[in-house]
């Protein structure tokens, strides 16, 4: 299995460490799985001009190619002025109409406060869904206050993230069993 | 009509390639580019003793295809045919000189009796315009400018007078060897978007449209605003006639030709768009409705014929070998088309 974490903004350190916690749960849970932490801040990712993914070069390409290749996506985003940050919907751009086709998508969010925690049901849901992932319903919604010197403090987040890895791996448990019964039906 | 079309004798069948060079997903193997290169050649020779109305060859110039040389390739078949017309599929306007293309394609015309045509796209990749040092960046004007110009040239018998903004202008040029009959079919290539579409026939120049699959319905906005064009422009509608392409594989039975045709469309996909083809989709896809040509003689004829009834079309075009398809089968192919598919839809679409 092959399982990407992608860290959607190139500044700021709360939802790396969001996803880093998140890092640790998948090792121990799936110790055979490819895990690839994805940190937008580690890549120099052009705009999307277009062209199929794998036609981009260097990080582009590296980045667009580790996305499409993955079973699993855990996508790690702050709010920037009400909605996802600007490095994350390039991503989106830059794969194919339907990219997340057979992919399970989790969700965890970080922010200031609480005032904009329906930006992911608003805003980032519709994208996923439009290119077809398969969305975990509950995303992690994390503030400022949950978080201290990169390392999370309330137990209740943590739970929650636990949560959300395990809800990850029964969706994507489900839906491959799905598929594979769909297939069968058809001799090609 | 334009471009040669006698609408009495019914709708015209082709065939194209892009020049797919490709693994064998089933035996794993890979001809050589010149094996490659002469079945393309051989199968336009047997599309042509099938009876089948047009053959096109296209350029990409990137990794998985061998035709970049196309009007070389058409140059073959304009001496190894006899009656078939011999087509881009397409020529990337955009990265070429117009002044060029026109001279290639005059001198297959020559050669071939007159039996050339032109379809001039933007080209759905990019390894053409990197390959061939052009900014993508402009590449919406280029091919306008470019297309404009072309079509000048095609149209004027006179020494040329012309400038734009992307080529050295031309001054009393004179542009040798002309066509057979002073002017070639010249058609813009178009994919399903109605964007392009529409700037078709705003520009006066019948339109090859790509229906590569799902609902054939989903296709008619962009003839309706092709023809609306056409018409806001003050041109014939009736006169411009229309091209359709698709993907196609005709086998004895349905499940085989489902069978059959899978592993190499799977890897087309793969190869050419970074994603698998969907089995569900697929299997979809035998219905009469749908766009993509797969399933037995019947089906395909049904299809066609629906389609006729959508959009009126003068020409359909096959495209039977994505993905590497062997060439037994395409010969299998071209023999069913030519003895059952050809007279079905000449029957039903030729107009008293």
């Amino acid at each position: 299995m092959n399982i990407v974490l992608l860290s959607g903004s190139v500044v700021g350190s709360n939802t790396k460490a969001a996803l880093t916690y998140v890092e640790e749960i998948l090792k121990n849970k799936a110790p055979n799985a490819t895990i690839t932490f994805l940190d937008l801040a580690q890549y120099d990712v052009r705009f999307s001009d277009g062209r199929h993914y794998f036609e981009y070069e260097g990080d582009t390409k590296f980045v667009a190619e580790t996305l499409m290749a993955a079973d699993i996506i855990l996508i790690g985003t702050p709010v920037f002025q009400a909605s996802i940050p600007a490095p994350l919907k390039n991503i989106f751009d830059l794969l194919p109409v339907y990219g997340l086709r057979d992919k399970v998508v989790g969700i965890l969010a970080t922010a200031g406060s609480q005032k904009h925690y329906l930006v992911m049901e608003q805003q980032l849901k519709p994208i996923l869904f439009y290119m077809k992932a398969h969305i975990v319903p509950t995303y992690v919604f994390i503030e400022e206050k949950d978080i201290l010197r990169k390392k999370i403090i309330n137990d209740d987040t943590l739970f929650r993230l636990d949560r959300l890895v395990e809800d990850t791996f029964d969706l994507r448990e489900a839906n491959a069993f799905i598929k594979e019964k769909k297939e069968a039906e058809f001799d090609f | 009509m334009l471009n040669n079309i006698n609408p009495e004798k019914g709708m015209e069948f082709g065939l194209y390639t892009l020049g797919d060079h490709m693994t064998n997903p089933v035996t794993e193997k890979k001809i050589s580019q010149e094996q490659r290169i002469k079945e393309i050649i051989e199968l336009g020779v047997l599309a042509d003793q099938a009876g089948i109305d047009a053959f096109g060859v296209g350029e990409s110039h990137q990794t998985h295809f061998v035709s970049q040389g196309h009007t070389v390739i058409l140059g073959a078949l304009a001496q190894a045919t006899k009656h078939i017309k011999l087509q881009s599929s397409a020529t990337v306007l955009s990265v070429s000189d117009p002044v060029r293309v026109y001279e290639d394609f005059a001198t297959i015309d020559l050669i071939s009796g007159g039996r050339a045509e032109i379809v001039a796209g933007r080209g759905s990749r990019v390894g053409a315009y990197h390959l061939l040092g052009v900014d993508l960046q402009d590449y919406d004007d280029i091919f306008e400018e470019k297309l404009e110009l072309l079509k000048l040239l095609n149209e004027s018998q006179d020494p040329i007078n012309w400038s734009g903004n992307y080529r050295k202008p031309l001054e009393n040029a004179e542009i040798l060897p002309q066509p057979t009959t002073g002017s070639i079919p010249l058609w813009r290539a178009v994919g399903g978007h109605p964007g392009s579409a529409i700037k078709a026939g705003y520009m006066g120049v019948p339109m090859m449209l790509t229906t590569l699959g799902g609902p054939a319905v989903n296709f008619t906005p962009a003839v309706s605003a092709y023809k609306e064009a056409l018409s806001v422009s003050g041109y014939k509608v009736d006169d411009f006639p229309l091209g359709t392409t698709s993907l196609f594989y005709v086998g004895d039975t349905t499940q085989g030709a489902l069978k059959d045709m899978y592993p190499y469309l799977n890897q087309g996909t793969k190869l050419l768009r970074g994603s698998d083809y969907p089995k569900q989709q697929f299997a979809n896809a035998v219905d009469y409705r749908d766009a993509l040509m797969v399933g037995d003689k019947n089906q395909i004829i049904e299809k066609l014929l629906y389609q006729y009834e959508l959009f009126s079309m003068q020409r359909f075009s096959a495209q039977i070998d994505l993905g590497g398809m062997p060439f037994d089968k395409l010969m299998k192919n071209v023999e069913i088309i030519g003895q059952d598919i050809l007279p079905a839809i000449k029957k039903h679409t030729k107009r008293k």
